[in-house]
Order: C-alpha cells, then structure tokens, then sequence
C-alpha cells in the first residue's frame, strides 16, 4: 500500500532533495508538496484545486513558508478533529529553542532540524523513512 | 547532542519507562544500555507511580523531568491512555514527548493514542532480537536526531 506524505516546503532546492532521498529509500511513497501555508490548509481539508488530495499518512512541515507561516499551519492541524491525528513532523533549519518549545506545545509529533549537507539530508530522510513509514504503526486511514 | 551551558559535550538523557513487565523493563533496561551509555532509564511500574514521578510527588521529590517518556498502554491501577491524558493536559508536562509503547496492535488503541496527543505509537515486538532492534530505532531517532525540548 502506498504511504502518502504532504512535504509542507517553500524551497525547491529541499523539495528536490526530498524526493530523491524519498525515492531511493522507499518505492511505495507518493510525495505531495505544498509549497506555502495556505495550499497545504487547501490540500489537507481538499479545497479549490485539491478536492481530490489523500488524506497524508504524515506531514513534513518547515516552520518558515510564506502565506501561513508553519505555526500557524502546525496550530491548525492539531485544532481540527478530523486532521489532528496525523503525525506532524517539523523539518526547518531553525535549532532555535523557542522554536521547539513553541512546536511541542502546539503538538508537533517531532522536530527535526535540516543538515545543509546534501548527504547528511538524504540520511535524515532515510531515517525519517526507517522510523515514522516503517516502525511507527499510523492511524489507519479512515474514509472522508 | 548538543553543547550544555557548562561546555559539556554532553549529558545524560533521562528517560521514563512505565511498564509493568519486569521482563520488558530489564529488556529495555539492556538495550539501552549496549545503544547508548548517556541514558538514564527510570521506571515506574504502574499509572499511578509515572504520574507521581512526573509531579515529583512523595519518594520522587528528586525525579528528573524526563527527556523523553516511553508509555506501555496496559497498566495497574491507572491504565496508559489515562496516564497520556494527564500528560497531556498538563501545561508543564505536555511538551515531553511521549512514545506508546504496547503489546496492543488493536486500531483503537492506535487511533486513541493519536486522539490523546500520543508523539508516537509502537508495538513491542515479541522476539527478543526484533525487541533490542526497536529500543535501538527509539535511541537512534529520538534520542540521537530528534530536537527534543529543553529541560524547563
């Protein structure tokens, strides 16, 4: 069965590098990216041009997007009754710690910070395959 | 890890076993210790003792504010998903990630863990190898990648 991952993620440069280590370490992903706030709110609630988005299995989410900022989206998610139980991940470059402490306290499932290295990400994003799309059980996906 | 505010390259990582099983608990205990020698596992065998620990209430006046909480779901007196509740309805605990880790594969359970704020939810494997295999996941993520909050 396919494993269906929203990347929450402005920058092409960290969207192409995610799907080529997604792609090398798992065959069965199907990445979908939003690449502000606002789109990944239409996309999670199936709005305008998204009305036929699968419910993620987990969201990738940067901090910093234009539009919504990743708080607020973060805020959003976890406020609303039938999205909330999708594990949030945060993936930015901010090791700030009110940065971590404001996305705990807003219920990220995690935070992670991204390494600039182009081998340490794919590393990150084998383990993030390895941990939440192979050991973790998820919440089944429940029908709209 | 990163730097203390002493210079330490690192400290030791609290973490908070609830768990009933004295198999499981000196499983875990193992494993950790052969994946990584900063940890210190506490333990606490029922609901009732994880919360006391938690408020430092009683004999656990002393207790660290644990890094990271690892939460079987069946346990006397009270039961996980209760313990969860608390955890995460209390301002000051509710930002300690907490891990369900359970023998239940029942999709109840997984659906109301993820409804109770649960960070992540786990099955204990029965064999042994498979067992040290996800102590050592746990470490390798969690405790090794993950920006954990910051002892309040």
């Amino acid at each position: 069965m396919y494993k269906e991952v929203l990347l929450v993620e402005d920058s092409p440069g960290d969207v192409r590098l995610t799907q080529e280590a997604f792609r090398d370490a798992n065959k069965s992903i199907r990445l979908h990216v939003a690449a502000d706030g606002v789109e990944a709110m239409a996309f999670l609630k199936r709005e305008g041009a998204h009305s036929y988005a699968p419910r993620p299995d987990i969201i990738l989410l940067d901090l910093n997007l234009p539009k919504m900022d990743g708080r607020e989206v973060l805020a959003h998610i976890k406020a609303d009754s039938v999205l909330k139980t999708i594990p949030t991940v945060i993936l930015t470059t901010s090791e700030a710690e009110t940065d971590i402490v404001k996305s705990y306290q807003l219920q990220a499932n995690c935070y992670l910070t991204k390494p600039v290295q182009f081998d340490e990400f794919a590393s990150l994003v084998k383990i993030i395959n390895d941990f939440w799309l192979t050991r973790v059980k998820l919440p089944q996906q429940m029908q709209p | 890890m990163k730097s203390d505010e002493n210079g330490k390259e690192s400290r030791r990582i609290e973490v908070l076993l609830v768990e009933d099983s004295p198999g499981d608990v000196r499983l875990t205990q193992e494993a950790f210790r052969e994946a990584n020698g900063a940890i210190q596992l506490n333990v606490t065998t029922d609901g009732i003792e994880a919360m006391a620990f938690l408020r430092k209430q009683g004999d656990h006046a002393d207790a660290p504010r644990p890094d990271i909480i690892l939460l079987d779901l069946n346990l006397p007196k009270m039961d996980g998903r209760e313990v969860l509740a608390q955890i995460k309805n209390d301002d000051n605990l509710k930002t300690i990630p907490t891990v369900i880790l359970t023998t239940s594969d029942a999709e109840a359970d997984i659906i109301k863990s993820y409804q109770l704020k649960a960070n992540c939810y786990l099955s204990k494997p029965v064999q042994l190898a498979a067992f040290e295999t996800l102590v050592k996941s746990i470490n390798d993520f969690w405790l090794t990648k993950v920006h954990l909050p910051p002892h309040g």
